[in-house]
């Protein structure tokens, strides 16, 4: 690990200020303090923002749910409005990392959480998101983890987070602080595919803080849950995942919000599934015909084809258990 | 493995084994965070272990595992991994369970930390810890500090309905020895007899 001074920030502006003049702010610390043991990350200074008051979770004027960065994981899942109004965030926070891990990570710094694809954090391979310019080792390297949507010449690397893919599918708000004040940004919007650039990973500007991040109210009865597929029972990242979320009223589809995990360099919102749902009765048929568009421009690379198939069985058996249906 | 630039500037800031001749001038720091006479930043950190209070200072980057075995001589807590995916550092911070190796040391200012010496009562061992020996919950032992760390926090937060529940919320303690069976009967009985 690379030497770094350090400072607790006491407020807001105080943190605004040391991350314009270059820190890196640092919450729950278990994805950084382990890049920077691996020398991927090399911090001069370091902003401890665990002192800002972002660890509420609120219950917004139009009926959603605003989660504060800070608020902790384990938070998260225990709190009684996000696990009865959200089970979809619930459910893919109690099956992302072990107990130890989520007692420590943020919902803010959960979203900044960066990939997990080896040659990133190998500081000796090439990798164009840590060293730009470098190439892909992951292209024709060993790939059967990596993304199979969104990906680029550039970058086939999948974002790590399951809660992330929750935000995605109920279409999430991102609050930031700057120095000029606050501003919001779709969730779908703040994190970005790589295209030429893998190593700008979000929208956040320079100095910038996540704030906290807003679910919308939905039509209710609205009913969600999250399906995580891995290689072992618990404690593993996903190859693939699906949230999903559905308003039912009359018998009929009203809404519908989907999105999958494991598959995409970003979250990867599934519209064209979502589309063949509204306005249709839940049947077994549906699900199935519906999941088909699951894997749509998908493209897959040597050792991750099976990704395909998968995903759209991830997408068809979640669509099951949320909307039931014969 | 790290290049070997990467090892030089890691391990020379360390400040412990550097050996004159690597270092090959003030290219190798470069910019980095350092004082006049090249030593690493340093903070000092209150904080109170199983009801002790210590007052540190130490290099930025150790961690509290660091803290806990080269400093105050409290070996109990195990390094497996040092990247949080074993489990064996696991300790208590505040009453939750924590890996200590991803923990900065210097970030605990008032924190209260618990380990696994901290745990018995005197010469009466914690219940969990007396499971273990009825269980036979361990070979080798490497991992067992952090499993009954975990295992405190996972009976604390009420995750122990069914051994199912228990191996979900104990994912994050490996044990090579594979002692789960009896690891997840400890917990289940000191859990029912809470």
């Amino acid at each position: 690990m690379h030497p770094f001074s350090y400072t607790r920030a006491a407020g807001t502006r105080q943190a605004l200020d040391a991350g314009r003049a270059g820190g890196r702010y640092i919450a729950g610390g278990t994805t950084l303090v382990d890049l920077m043991r691996e020398t991927v990350e090399r911090p001069r200074t370091l902003v401890d923002i665990s002192a800002l008051p972002l660890r509420e979770i609120t219950v917004t004027r139009r009926g959603g749910l605003r989660i504060g960065a800070l608020v902790r994981m384990s938070e998260a899942v225990a709190h009684r409005g996000v696990r009865a109004l959200y089970p979809v965030i619930s459910q893919a926070l109690e099956l992302s990392a072990s107990a130890q891990l989520r007692n420590m990570a943020t919902i803010g710094g959960n979203i900044m959480q960066r990939t997990r694809c080896a040659y990133f954090r190998d500081v000796s391979a090439a990798c164009n998101k840590r060293e730009p310019g470098s190439g892909c080792a992951a292209l024709h390297g060993v790939n059967r983890t990596h993304a199979i949507l969104g990906t680029s010449d550039a970058c086939v690397a999948t974002h790590p987070s399951d809660v992330a893919v929750a935000f995605t599918a109920l279409e999430a708000t991102v609050h930031l602080l700057g120095p000029d004040g606050e501003r919001t940004v779709p969730f779908t919007d703040f994190l970005l595919r790589p295209g030429n650039t893998p190593d700008r990973e979000h929208a956040l500007r320079k100095g910038e803080l996540i704030a906290a991040v807003e679910l919308p109210a939905l039509p209710r009865p609205l009913k969600s849950g999250y399906l995580k597929v891995r290689d072992r029972q618990s404690y593993e990242f996903a190859l693939t995942s699906a949230a999903v979320a559905l308003h039912i009223s009359g018998g009929v589809i009203r809404e519908a919000r989907v999105a999958a995990g494991g598959v995409g360099t970003v979250p990867w919102k599934l519209p064209a599934v979502e589309r063949q749902l509204i306005g249709q009765r839940p049947s077994h048929a549906l699900w199935t015909r519906a999941a088909q568009r699951a894997a749509d421009g998908a493209r897959p690379l040597q050792h991750n084809r099976f990704k395909v198939e998968l995903l759209k069985r991830t997408v068809e058996r979640q669509l099951r258990v949320v909307g039931g249906g014969k | 493995m790290p290049s070997r630039r990467t090892f030089i500037a890691t391990t020379a800031a360390g400040g412990a084994v550097v050996a004159g001749g690597l270092v090959a001038g003030p290219s190798v720091f470069g910019a980095e965070p350092a004082d006049a006479a090249g030593a690493p930043p340093d903070s000092r950190v209150s904080l109170t272990v199983n009801g002790e209070r210590h007052t540190v200072t130490v290099d930025n980057r150790t961690s509290l595992l660091d803290l806990l075995r080269e400093h105050l001589d409290l070996t109990g807590s195990k390094k497996g991994c040092n990247a949080g995916a074993c489990g064996a550092c696991t300790v208590l911070v505040d009453g939750r369970r924590v890996n200590s190796c991803l923990t900065l040391a210097i970030r605990l200012e008032g924190a209260e930390v618990t380990t696994i010496e901290g745990l018995a009562e005197g010469d009466r061992l914690h219940p969990l810890q007396q499971a273990f020996i009825d269980h036979d919950a361990f070979q080798c032992g490497y991992c067992t500090a952090g499993q009954i760390m975990s295992g405190v926090g996972c009976i604390d937060e009420g995750r122990t309905g069914s051994p199912e529940e228990i191996r979900e919320f104990m994912s994050g303690n490996v044990c090579r020895c594979g002692c789960y069976v009896n690891i997840v009967r400890a917990v289940e009985q000191t859990a029912r007899g809470k």
